[in-house]
């Protein structure tokens, strides 16, 4: 036989005891066959099962009984005993820590969108490739300055900038700090965690105020700006900007 | 709505059906395309294979087997970031075939105006990489808008949002230094006004400037200096942080929202 360690021997025989109400020396003893098992007497719960009242069948299906032999009993009175054996709570086992997410396969759901968006990309380009020529000026001269230089569009607003402020403010300090560094801090100083347009109000205006406002000073300095960087209406004067050099024909 | 949904599936239900079985059958084709693959013979439109597609393959691996449901709505991202990542394909595409036509050294000029009179394509290759330059930035810049409007920038995702940042600056300066390159007066101008600019920083101003145009002023040896920063060392550089960014993407859990 199996040697069975005390202290796991002791601790059934306290659960033992505790069920049967019986001290736990004598569930000890019970266990290890020095004494007659204790046995309880409880009655099962018996729950009354009333029979299934059967009705009469309607006349056209008693052609079809006549086959049955009369007696088969299509309602035994039987006693049916049960016992209740648990009782299971309407209640999950496992808990779900996060909240379901509708999802999709990336094939195809998303991966063919992408596959069409990157074709018509692609046939963007190369129709406007095929129309519009990239610009190519006399060879590049230090000595000859062009009159106005301009810098590559996407600076053209902080050269337009620069023409109003002090350079260090406009053509340092600007694009570091604003630029860079207030842009990287922007998750760290928006500690709003909402992401519904309505609860984040401030914060979607003042982008789009940054999106007005750059764009303005680079639409005035691509478009507005001539010689000397003095004001000019494309319309009248022409345009200074050599990126759309076949682009724009306004002269 | 439930009709066009069972035509969807239809159409991609086996993609190589026209091609001929013996092809399919054949133990080289199989070796090709691994288990999966819609290009597979007896390719079936089953979620499991829809789950094969993605990870059997290295190129769509970027993407997790799985989406969220309103992350493939167009009208969400308008695909802006994938179509940033796809002009910068374009552009390296494009950029190798023009670097075999080009010298960063006083014939840079002659260069570009050969490549645009006497070789087939040139002017096409050509067009197409300084357009799809201007795209990108723009393309960047509404991506990063996109993820402003939607507040995506929120945690998880903050450090995602500061590796966008300076992948937007080296966009910026990819473009810059591409700027210099067909070395006309658009060109030298150009870098020479935003040099200029670079010279304003406070106290190291002028080594800023140095640095930038390997001497006092834009000549052949800044020429030299931002071709290699312009087709080695900035697209090393980007697409180490591209790889984080995408990387991040989904270990942050994916695309943000629903909103």
């Amino acid at each position: 036989m199996v040697d069975i360690p005390e202290h796991l021997l002791i601790k059934t025989a306290e659960a033992r005891a505790k069920a049967l109400g019986i001290s736990v020396e004598q569930a000890l003893a019970e266990m290890k066959g020095e004494a007659e098992p204790t046995t309880i007497s409880k009655e099962p719960e018996v729950i009354d099962v009333k029979p299934i009242e059967v009705k009469e069948a309607p006349a056209p299906a008693a052609a079809v009984k006549a086959d049955i032999p009369a007696e088969v009993d299509f309602a035994p009175e039987t006693r049916v005993t049960q016992r209740l054996l648990t009782v299971v709570k309407a209640k999950p086992i496992q808990k779900p820590t996060s909240e379901p997410v509708d999802k999709v396969n990336t094939w195809p759901h998303l991966m063919l969108p992408e596959f069409i968006s990157l074709m018509a990309m692609t046939a963007f380009l190369i129709f406007i490739s095929a129309i519009l020529q990239a610009p190519l000026l006399e060879e590049a001269n230090p000595n000859i300055t062009p009159n106005p230089a301009k810098a590559p569009w996407y600076f053209l607003g902080l050269q337009e900038l620069l023409s109003y402020w002090d350079p260090q403010i406009a053509g340092v300090m600007i694009p570091l700090i604003i630029g860079v560094a207030a842009f990287m801090a922007i998750p760290y100083i928006d500690r709003n965690k909402d992401n519904k347009p309505s609860k984040r109000k401030y914060a979607i205006m003042l982008w789009t105020f940054f999106l007005a406002g750059a764009g303005t000073l680079s639409l005035i300095g691509i478009l507005f700006r001539g010689p000397g960087w003095n004001w000019t209406y494309p319309w009248i004067d022409g345009v200074w900007f050599d990126d759309l050099l076949d682009w724009v024909h306004f002269e | 709505m439930k009709n066009e949904k069972i035509k969807f599936r239809d159409r991609v239900k086996d993609i190589s059906a026209g091609l001929g079985d013996s092809l399919k059958e054949s133990s080289l084709w199989g070796s090709i395309f691994r288990p999966g693959s819609p290009f597979r013979k007896g390719y079936s439109d089953s979620p499991r294979n829809r789950s094969y597609v993605v990870m059997n393959n290295v190129l769509y691996h970027l993407h997790p087997v799985k989406v969220k449901r309103h992350a493939v709505r167009l009208s969400y991202t308008l695909c802006l970031g994938g179509l940033s990542f796809f002009t910068f394909i374009v552009l390296t595409i494009t950029g190798i075939w023009l670097m075999f036509y080009f010298r960063p050294t006083e014939m840079a000029y002659v260069d570009i105006q050969s490549l645009q009179t006497s070789i087939a394509f040139g002017s096409l290759v050509r067009n197409m990489h300084r357009w799809a330059a201007h795209i990108m930035v723009i393309v960047v810049f509404l991506h990063m808008s996109r993820v402003f409007y939607h507040g995506a920038y929120k945690a998880p995702r903050e450090f995602n949002w500061v590796i966008g940042v300076i992948l937007l600056l080296l966009t910026l300066l990819l473009s810059f230094t591409g700027y210099l390159l067909p070395w006309d007066q658009l060109a030298i101008w150009a870098v020479t006004v935003g040099g200029n600019m670079a010279s304003y920083t406070p106290v190291i101003g002028a080594q800023v400037k140095f640095a930038l145009f390997a001497g006092l002023e834009a000549t052949e040896a800044t020429l030299l200096r931002f071709y290699v920063l312009h087709v080695l060392f900035l697209p090393f550089i980007i697409v180490i942080f591209m790889a984080i960014h995408f990387w991040r993407v989904r270990k942050d859990g994916g695309i943000s929202g629903p909103l």
